[in-house]
Order: C-alpha cells, then sequence, then structure tokens
C-alpha cells in the first residue's frame, strides 16, 4: 500500500510497451483496460488515504527530497487523479470497436494505439501526480508526443495536419514551461514545489521571477487551450478519433489547469498571483472573451465535434472564471467543474463516437432522425447536453450554480448575469442537434441500427454519472471545496 | 378490522393495483371485494381520530370519523359499491382503476380530520375524475375533460391558498367550522363552491358529465359534488349566504332542464337544483336543517345514480340519449323503464320514495326558521324537478311517439345495480327510521303525516297536469338538436373571441416591431457570422504562423503587464 503513488504511474508506463509487443490488437486493449481499471483503483484508493490522513509523500526510489523526485499527494492532485484515471478507464473501455473500424492504422498497428493511451495517461497521470516542477515537464512531454500521435490516428486526413498543428504549439507551450521553470531554478536553485514554495517569496521582487511568470502563464495558457491560444485545439478534437477526443477532452487540459492552479497557488501563492501580479486582470477578460466567442462559433458550426470542440474552449473559459475570482466559493466552482466538464464532454464525445460509427461523419446533416434510428444515442446525446447547459439535477447545474454565487460574492454581478446569458448560447448549440435528430426524418434509403452495446455502456455510464453527481454532490462539490481550501491555505 | 387504517386508502391502493389483477371473473370479484373490505373497516372503526402525523411543524388528522363524516362515508361506499357492479361489463383497466381511486379519494376528503390532508384528497379526487371522461377517448371528450380538469384544478389552487392563509392566521389545521371574516375563509368557500357548482361557478358540470363514458357519468355523480356539500355542511354550516345561493341553485336549472335535449345533461341541470336544497340546508344551519342536507344528499347519490345508470343503459344500447332520437324505448326496454321510473318517483318526492322523506327535512328547517320566500321558491322547485326530472326523463327515452327503435334490454348487471338503488329509494321511502338513526343529529321526525302527503300529492297532480295541458296544446318546447346557451358561452365563446382580437392586435403591433427590428438584428447576425460562422475569422483553421503570432503578443502583453 506504501508504493501506490509510485504504481499510479508505473504501471501504465509499463503496460505501453507489452501492449506495442503483444502483437494482437485485442489483447493489447485487455492489457491497457486492465491496467487503467486499476489505476483507477489506486486512485480512489489514494484520494481515500489523503482524505482520511492527510497528505502523503512519496520519495521515488528512497531519494529524499529536495534532491531526489517527490511525488506528493494532497486533496487537490488526488481529485485530479481520479478524474483523469476514471475517464481513462471508462474511454478505454469504450475503445475497442471504434479503434478495430474507425482508426486509420494497418491491422498489425494497432497495438500501438493502445501503447500510445497508455503513455497518454501515464504522462497525465505523472504531471497530476509529481511534486517535482521538473518532473512535470517530462510528463508533460511524455502525454503531449502520445497524444500527437493519438490524433493523427483520426480518419480524415485533415487529422495529420491537426495533429501537426498541435505538436508545433504544445511544443511551444512546453518550451515556455520549461524557460518558466528553468527561471525559478536560476533564482531558488531548487526544483521541488514544497522547497520552491518557500523559496520563492525570498526572491519575488525580482524581473527574472516575473519573467517566469509570464512564460508560465502563456505556457500553460497555451496547453490549456486559454482564449485566444486555443487555435490548435478545434482541428485536433475535431479530426482526431472519437475516443480519442473523448479521452483528451477530459483529461488533457483538464492536467493543464491543474498544473496552473498548482503553480499560480501552491508555488507563486495566491498572494503573491492575484494581489501582487494581478493574474486575475489577464485571465478574466480572456475567460469572458473565449466563453463568448467560442460558444457563439459552435452555434454556427456544421460539424459537430468541432461544434463541441468549441463549446470545450468555452467551458474551459468558465473554469477560468471561476479560478481568476480567487475566492474559496470561485475556486470550488472551477474546480468543480473540472470534474464536471470532464464528465459531459467525456459522455459527448462518447455518443458521438456512437453517431460516427453507425452515420460515418459527425455532420449536423447527417444526424437527421436519429433520435428514432439510435433512440438510446441520442438519449445519452441529450443528457449530456442538458448538463452542459446547467440544467437543475445534472452536475452542469452544481459548478454553474457555484460560479455565480462566487462572482455575486465578489460583487461582480455582470460577470453572474453573462455566466448566465452564456448558459442560453449553449442551449442554442445543443438545441440545433436535437432538432435535427429529433425533429427531421431518418433518410429513407439507409437504415441505420442502434450503437453496440460495448459503446453505449459506457456512454450510459457517464451520462447517468452525470445525473448522479448532479443529485449527490460530496465528491464533484465536496472534494472541490476541500481542494480549494488546500490551494488557498484556508480550512473549508 | 385492521387499527387506524384509512377506508380510504384501501381504495386507492387496491385502485392502483387494478390493472396487476387478470382481467376477467378474478378481476371483477377484486373489484367487487375492495368496497366491502373498505365497507367493513369503516364499519368497525370507532369514532374518534386517528393515522395522526406529525408534518410541515403541524399536527394533522388524516382519519376523522364522527357522526357527520360516517353517513356520507356510508352512502360513498354503497355508490362505488353499485358503480362497480354496473360497470362490471368493462375490460379497460383505466376506468377499472380510476372508478376506485376517485371514490377513494372522495373518500379520503370526507373522512380527513385536517385541513392539509383534505387538500390533498381534494386534488387526487380532481385529477382522478378527469380519467373517466378522457376514457370515452373521443376529441370532444377529451377537450370537455381539459376544460373540466381546469376548473377542478383551479378550486383545488384556491383551496390550498386558503388553507396556507387560514394554517398562518390561527395556526390550526383542524377541519372544523370555517368563517368568511378572513380572506382564507373565503378561498375555500370559493374552492368547495366550484365544486359544489354554485351559480356562474356551474358550467363545468353540464360540460363535462355528459361527456364521460357510460359508466364514467355515474361514478362522477355521485362523489365531487357530495363531498362538495359535505365539505360546506362541516366549514360552513349557517351560513346566511348560502340559503340565497341554494335557492338560486335550486331555481334557475329548472328552464335549462325543461328546454335541454340531451337527457344526460338534463340530469346534470336536475343535479344542480338537487343540490341547490343541500346547500340551503346547510345554509339554515340548525340540526334538523343539516341532517335534511345529508339525508337528501344520501338519497340523492342513490336516485340520481340511478337515473344515471337508466340513461347509461339507453346510451350502451341505442348509441344516443337524445329526447329527439329517443321514444317508445319501454318496448325494447321494459326492466330499465320501470326502474327509471322509481328513480323519477324517488326525485320527484313522491310519497313512498326517498327524497319524500329527506327533502321535507330540509323545507321543514326552512318553513321553521322563517325563510317563507325561500321556502316558496323551493316549493316551485319541487314542482319543477318533478317536471324535468320525473316527467321529462322517462316521457321522451321510453314513451312519447315511437323512434321505431328496437334494441335489447339493458345487460344483467346494470339491471342488478340499477334495481339495488332502486330498492334502497324504496327502502327510505317506506322505512325512512333507517336513515334517520345514522344521521349527525338526534332526529325525531314523521314524514307521513296527512297534511304533508296531501300537500306533496297536490303539487306532483298540478305539475303533471300542466305538463300534460302543455303538450296537448303544443306550447311544451319540443326536443330539438339544439344547444342551450349557459353561462359558459361567456367563457368558451365571447371571451375566446375577445382575447383572439386582442390578440391579433398585439400580434399587428408585435409584426411591425418585428419589421422594423429586423434589419438590425440580421445585420448583428450577419457580422457575427461573418467572423464566428464556420468559414469566419474566429472559426477557421489558423496557418501555425499566426498561431504563434497570439503566442507572441500574448507573452509580450504579460511581460508589460507584470513589469509595470
Amino acid at each position: 500500500m506504501d508504493h501506490l503513488p509510485a504504481l499510479q504511474v508505473v504501471l501504465p508506463l509499463f503496460c505501453a510497451p507489452l501492449c506495442a509487443v503483444l502483437g494482437r490488437a485485442n489483447l493489447a486493449w485487455m492489457l491497457a483496460l486492465a491496467a487503467s481499471w486499476l489505476t483507477f483503483l489506486i486512485s480512489a484508493l489514494l484520494l481515500h488515504e489523503v482524505l482520511q490522513q492527510g497528505v502523503i509523500s512519496y520519495a521515488m526510489g528512497n531519494w529524499p527530497a529536495p534532491l531526489g523526485i517527490e511525488y506528493r499527494i494532497d486533496s487537490v492532485n488526488a481529485y485530479m487523479l481520479l478524474i483523469v484515471s476514471a475517464i481513462g478507464a471508462i474511454v478505454l473501455t469504450a475503445a475497442r470497436p471504434i479503434v478495430d473500424t474507425r482508426i486509420r492504422l494497418p491491422e498489425n498497428k494497432k497495438p500501438w494505439f493502445y501503447a500510445a493511451y497508455m503513455l497518454c495517461l501515464t504522462g497525465l497521470l505523472g504531471m497530476t501526480i509529481t511534486g517535482d516542477a521538473f518532473n512535470v515537464f517530462v510528463f508533460l512531454e511524455i502525454s503531449s508526443l502520445s497524444s500527437y500521435v493519438l490524433i493523427s490516428t483520426g480518419r480524415d486526413r485533415r487529422a495529420l495536419t491537426a495533429a501537426y498543428q498541435y505538436l508545433i504549439m504544445g511544443t511551444i507551450g512546453a518550451t515556455f514551461i520549461l524557460i518558466g521553470i528553468g527561471l525559478l531554478y536560476v533564482m531558488t536553485g531548487t526544483l521541488n514545489m514544497a522547497d520552491l514554495a518557500l523559496r520563492i517569496p525570498q526572491v519575488s521582487n525580482t524581473r527574472t521571477l516575473h519573467v517566469a511568470f509570464a512564460f508560465l502563464t502563456v505556457g500553460v495558457g497555451l496547453k490549456l487551450a486559454l482564449f485566444p491560444l486555443h487555435l490548435w485545439l478545434p482541428n485536433a478534437y475535431a479530426y482526431g478519433p472519437s475516443v480519442v477526443t473523448a479521452f483528451l477532452s477530459a483529461t488533457a487540459t483538464k492536467v493543464a489547469i491543474y498544473i496552473l492552479l498548482r503553480m499560480f497557488f501552491t508555488l507563486f501563492g495566491a498572494e503573491f498571483s492575484f494581489k501582487t501580479m494581478r493574474l486575475d486582470l489577464i485571465l478574466l477578460p480572456l475567460a469572458l472573451i473565449g466563453i463568448f466567442s467560442a460558444s457563439l462559433v459552435a452555434i454556427f458550426q456544421t460539424n459537430v465535434k468541432r461544434m463541441l470542440a468549441y463549446s470545450s474552449v468555452a467551458q474551459i473559459g468558465y473554469i477560468i472564471l471561476g479560478i481568476s475570482l480567487a475566492s474559496l466559493t470561485g475556486l470550488t466552482a472551477g474546480i468543480a467543474h473540472l470534474f464536471n466538464h470532464a464528465l459531459i464532454k467525456a459522455t459527448l464525445f462518447l455518443a458521438l463516437g456512437c453517431v460516427s460509427f453507425r452515420v460515418g461523419a459527425a455532420k449536423l446533416e447527417r444526424m437527421a432522425g436519429l433520435g428514432r434510428t439510435m433512440p438510446w444515442t441520442m438519449a445519452a446525446f441529450v443528457i449530456g447536453g442538458l448538463s452542459l447547459i446547467g440544467v437543475p439535477l445534472t452536475s452542469g447545474f452544481i459548478s454553474k450554480w457555484y460560479l455565480v454565487v462566487g462572482a455575486l460574492e465578489r460583487g461582480w454581478w455582470p460577470v453572474a448575469m453573462l455566466v448566465l446569458l452564456t448558459s442560453l448560447l449553449a442551449v442554442i448549440y445543443i438545441w440545433r442537434v436535437v432538432e435535427v435528430a429529433y425533429f427531421k426524418p431518418p433518410p429513407e434509403n439507409e437504415v441505420i441500427r442502434e450503437a453496440p452495446l460495448a459503446l453505449l455502456i459506457p456512454t450510459w455510464a457517464l451520462a447517468l454519472a452525470n445525473l448522479y453527481f448532479g443529485l449527490e454532490t460530496s465528491l464533484n462539490a465536496g472534494v472541490a471545496r476541500q481542494a480549494a481550501a488546500t490551494l488557498l491555505g484556508v480550512t473549508p | 378490522m385492521i387499527d387506524g387504517l384509512n377506508p380510504a386508502l384501501i381504495f386507492i391502493v387496491g385502485g392502483a393495483l387494478v390493472p396487476f389483477v387478470p382481467q376477467g371473473f378474478a378481476r371483477n370479484v377484486y373489484l367487487l371485494l375492495l368496497p366491502v373490505l373498505s365497507f367493513v373497516q369503516l364499519w368497525t372503526l370507532p369514532h374518534g381520530d386517528f393515522a395522526v402525523v406529525h408534518a410541515f411543524g403541524l399536527t394533522l388528522t388524516t382519519l376523522r370519523v364522527d357522526n357527520l363524516s360516517f353517513v356520507f362515508a356510508v352512502v360513498f361506499h354503497i355508490a362505488a359499491f353499485l358503480s362497480v357492479i354496473y360497470a362490471l361489463h368493462l375490460r379497460d383497466a383505466l376506468q377499472q382503476a380510476v372508478g376506485l381511486i376517485y371514490p377513494g379519494a372522495a373518500l379520503g376528503v370526507v373522512l380527513a380530520g385536517d385541513l392539509v390532508t383534505l387538500f390533498v384528497y381534494w386534488e387526487l379526487a380532481a385529477v382522478s375524475s378527469v380519467f373517466l371522461i378522457w376514457a370515452r377517448r373521443t376529441e370532444r371528450a377529451y377537450r370537455a375533460g381539459m376544460r373540466y380538469l381546469l376548473v377542478q384544478v383551479c378550486s383545488g389552487v384556491l383551496l390550498l391558498a386558503g388553507v396556507i392563509l387560514h394554517v398562518r392566521d390561527t395556526s390550526n389545521p383542524i377541519f372544523g367550522p370555517l368563517s368568511l371574516d378572513h380572506l382564507g375563509g373565503v378561498l375555500i368557500f370559493l374552492a368547495f363552491g366550484i365544486k359544489c357548482a354554485f351559480p356562474l361557478l356551474h358550467n363545468w358540470l353540464q360540460d363535462a358529465y355528459p361527456e364521460a363514458t357510460v359508466t364514467g357519468t355515474v361514478v362522477l355523480s355521485a362523489f365531487t359534488t357530495k363531498m362538495a356539500i359535505y365539505a360546506l355542511a362541516r366549514g360552513y354550516a349557517g351560513t346566511e349566504l348560502l340559503i340565497t345561493i341554494g335557492t338560486v341553485m335550486a331555481m334557475f336549472p329548472i328552464f335549462y332542464a325543461v328546454i335541454e335535449n340531451d337527457l344526460r345533461r338534463v340530469l346534470a341541470y336536475s343535479m344542480n337544483n338537487q343540490l341547490g336544497f343541500m346547500v340551503v340546508g346547510v345554509g339554515i344551519g340548525t340540526e334538523l336543517a343539516l341532517n335534511g342536507a345529508a339525508a337528501h344528499a344520501f338519497a340523492d347519490i342513490l336516485f340520481k345514480g340511478l337515473l344515471f345508470m337508466s340513461m347509461g343503459a339507453v346510451l350502451l344500447r341505442t348509441g344516443t340519449v337524445n329526447g329527439s332520437d329517443l321514444g317508445g324505448l319501454y318496448k325494447s326496454m321494459p326492466v330499465t323503464t320501470g326502474l327509471c321510473m322509481v328513480g323519477a318517483a324517488s326525485i320527484s318526492a313522491f310519497p313512498l320514495f326517498s327524497a319524500f322523506a329527506t327533502k321535507s327535512l330540509i323545507m321543514e328547517a326552512a318553513a321553521q326558521e322563517g325563510h317563507w320566500l325561500c321556502w316558496l321558491f323551493l316549493l316551485f322547485a319541487s314542482a319543477g324537478v318533478f317536471h324535468h326530472a320525473g316527467i321529462k326523463i322517462p316521457y321522451f327515452a321510453f314513451f312519447a311517439h315511437d323512434s321505431g327503435i328496437r334494441c335489447q334490454e339493458a345487460p344483467t348487471h346494470m339491471l342488478i345495480a340499477m334495481s339495488l338503488a332502486a330498492c334502497l329509494c324504496l327502502g327510505i321511502g317506506l322505512f325512512p327510521g333507517a336513515l334517520y338513526a345514522i344521521l349527525p343529529y338526534p332526529l325525531d321526525y314523521q314524514p307521513y303525516t296527512v297534511t304533508h302527503v296531501i300537500t306533496q300529492l297536490q303539487l306532483l297532480t298540478f305539475s303533471a297536469l300542466a305538463f300534460a295541458v302543455l303538450i296537448r296544446t303544443g306550447v311544451y318546447p319540443p326536443e330539438l338538436r339544439s344547444v342551450n346557451l349557459d353561462l359558459d358561452w361567456l367563457y368558451r365563446r365571447v371571451l375566446p373571441t375577445a382575447a383572439k382580437d386582442l390578440w391579433d392586435t398585439i400580434e399587428g403591433l408585435h409584426q411591425r416591431v418585428i419589421d422594423s427590428a429586423q434589419q438590425p438584428i440580421q445585420a448583428i447576425v450577419n457580422t457575427l457570422y461573418r467572423h464566428h460562422g464556420p468559414e469566419g475569422r474566429l472559426a477557421r483553421t489558423w496557418p501555425t504562423g499566426s498561431m504563434v503570432l497570439w503566442v507572441a503578443v500574448l507573452l509580450a502583453s504579460c511581460l508589460i503587464f507584470y513589469y509595470v
């Protein structure tokens, strides 16, 4: 049990080459599936332990910090680990039919898909669990490189250019982060996060530190697709395979947001970031513009996957908005929405996966009449859509609620109004799909069947989770509040 | 039986389980057994309060048995049992289930000891009963049902508002005497008034009841209005206003009933008239008058049920109950004719029939308290009843000119139900003492005095004479296929027309506003589309270089911002 933190990362890491050498897609899938569910189990155990006993510190290879690499798990990253591993496991469960038929890889290369998936999972979990700043960069590269590979396997040839653009932008982002971390190392002589947090205040008035702060802001902003640095995201999500989109949209940007939280709240401290550097003055306007602009673009999209990708940019805006409030409620809203949006987008993209599995493309006009021909798929899509809008009794409502309350606490009622107003934009773009699927007759000359159970069951598990966490909020709101309190250094 | 178990729950839960009982013999036995079980439960319950629960910070008495509620509960059981027998031919789980749930809800109202429980059952009765109308499954019935539901829910809303105000003012939810001094009391009064079909609030009754199914109308006729009479007797006994309201109620439907063609609608009007007598009784409020109201409600459920059953049988066999299409049916349906005549004699208060023993209590109370004007009007109304219900119904359905319709006699189970009802009507008329014994207050009254019998016979003879003369001279309004304009014409024709005109005006204005706003809005949408549309600047795929440029711009801005 003591080595759970190491196993969390090592298990998928070792699984990746095994998948590659197994040579048979089905075997590789089963191995990866077992590994991903085990990582989920481990993350659940870790969260339980953290909530019971407080922070876990694990010295990798018994080298004590600050020299060795420390894995440090508190309520914030235990919560993130759970999100990443849960989505990773559920999406992988649904992956087989799509990988079998809808990715552009020869049959003997298909195990490599699962290897890349495992590596990506390793990277994301590693970024989250580690307590070492440089280690963050290493895992960031692991997850990024593998995600470029995953996206490039999309059937549409544009997936290749999308992956290429993502590679360029992602590398720039990673470089910026590396520059930021390097500058911090120069100024403090340490890479251990807890150590950095102690030493940064002593040098907080130096120009170098301000530059490091700026590089980290932009670098992390790129990785999390902050407006206007989101331009790589829509194509990457739209042209990648549905399972990859479901997995990445629910986890990759979320982990980047976690890095932002870790950097600006733990390393620099909320006081320094938001009082001295006024980070909120940069984040808040960008978040608001992002929400508006991306929602409007989503309304006009005809490719439903691309529409949801833009909606993701808008939703990231909500999370950043909550963070920029820098209050307990605002931060709770942001962190809760990390969880809820992961559920929502995984549901929606998996439902679209079901659609494209049967229909071929996630084009709006191809979805006519699907409400009748694929009732279960579309019902799951509608549940996800309602949650995205933030209808009461769904999990999306919980985060919207905290967000509005947080904005009102700060007295920013125009922001609260804008949040509610932009929810209406989500109503419009979800409605466009519902209208086509339920009110247009299905095409007459082709027979469309309901998606296979192997896809439907994970999709519905996620859809039901949307409803469950809309009622039982101890995990998504309760733990989020505790995590927010940890970040702000106050008692919840 | 089971201590403190509400008989209403036996009906409601039992009714809800009906669809799970296999159709046919088993279900029929089950349907018949439930009212019997419930009746045994009621009979074995001692008088008092049961099933007291605490909720919303209030003490709620969900079951109260006392003299007043007992007599209503007994007759509700009889009515429910008879209607089950009458409906034994049905193979429709919905009607069968609702046919038990709805009486159960009415029973719940009568046995409710507090206003909150009252409200719950009140609403349940409203909502469940509408299915008896919808069960006819025609467009017309659907629309009538919607109108009915609207009115019933309105009554429920008024009741809820009134209860809330009343409980806030008095912090006492017990359902006892209420007053019209507070707004809460007035609202509750109005809610009761709607269900009781007070004049101007009455149209739902004539509108909806004749649209229900053959069996549905029989069930409907027994409960909703009588539970309202009970509620009035419990809450507003002795309210003078009710005497006026009741008198008007007894008077005005007579004229409508005379010219109405649909015989079930004639009965609906006559129901209004009978309710008027009861409302007067409640308004007088003396022990004798309240006894009269309860006894007359008891008798009315039976004879009105009998009449509706006979008309239902006619409808079932011939497909119509329009007076203009019927006639001469006595040849085909002799037994039904005879039983219908018993009902007609009962409602007309012939000596030896039930109303003679019950209506006279109310008349006597009015006379004793010196309400002479009211007494006179009620006397006139009695003559009118004989006219439209006692003579018109059997005359046009079974005698008059022969319409040439030859049909079968009513089914046996219907005849059994009607016979039982007819026996009870006669029984009450012959041995009123048994009914008098369970009335709320002790009663020492002898209906069969020489004066009473002779007065009543005179009244009936002259009324019959008038009918005969009018028919012979051809002055009597002939049975025409026509629609009578009642007050509901106001809200079903005038108001919608006015509303439509208003709407058209608004629509015109709206259109103009839209027209003038269209261009700027179109311009905005176009701009948005230009920038956000699929080919717009914000949505299209950017060259990598431009993306990187944005990164540089943002980095520069951040640096400048942090430096300053």
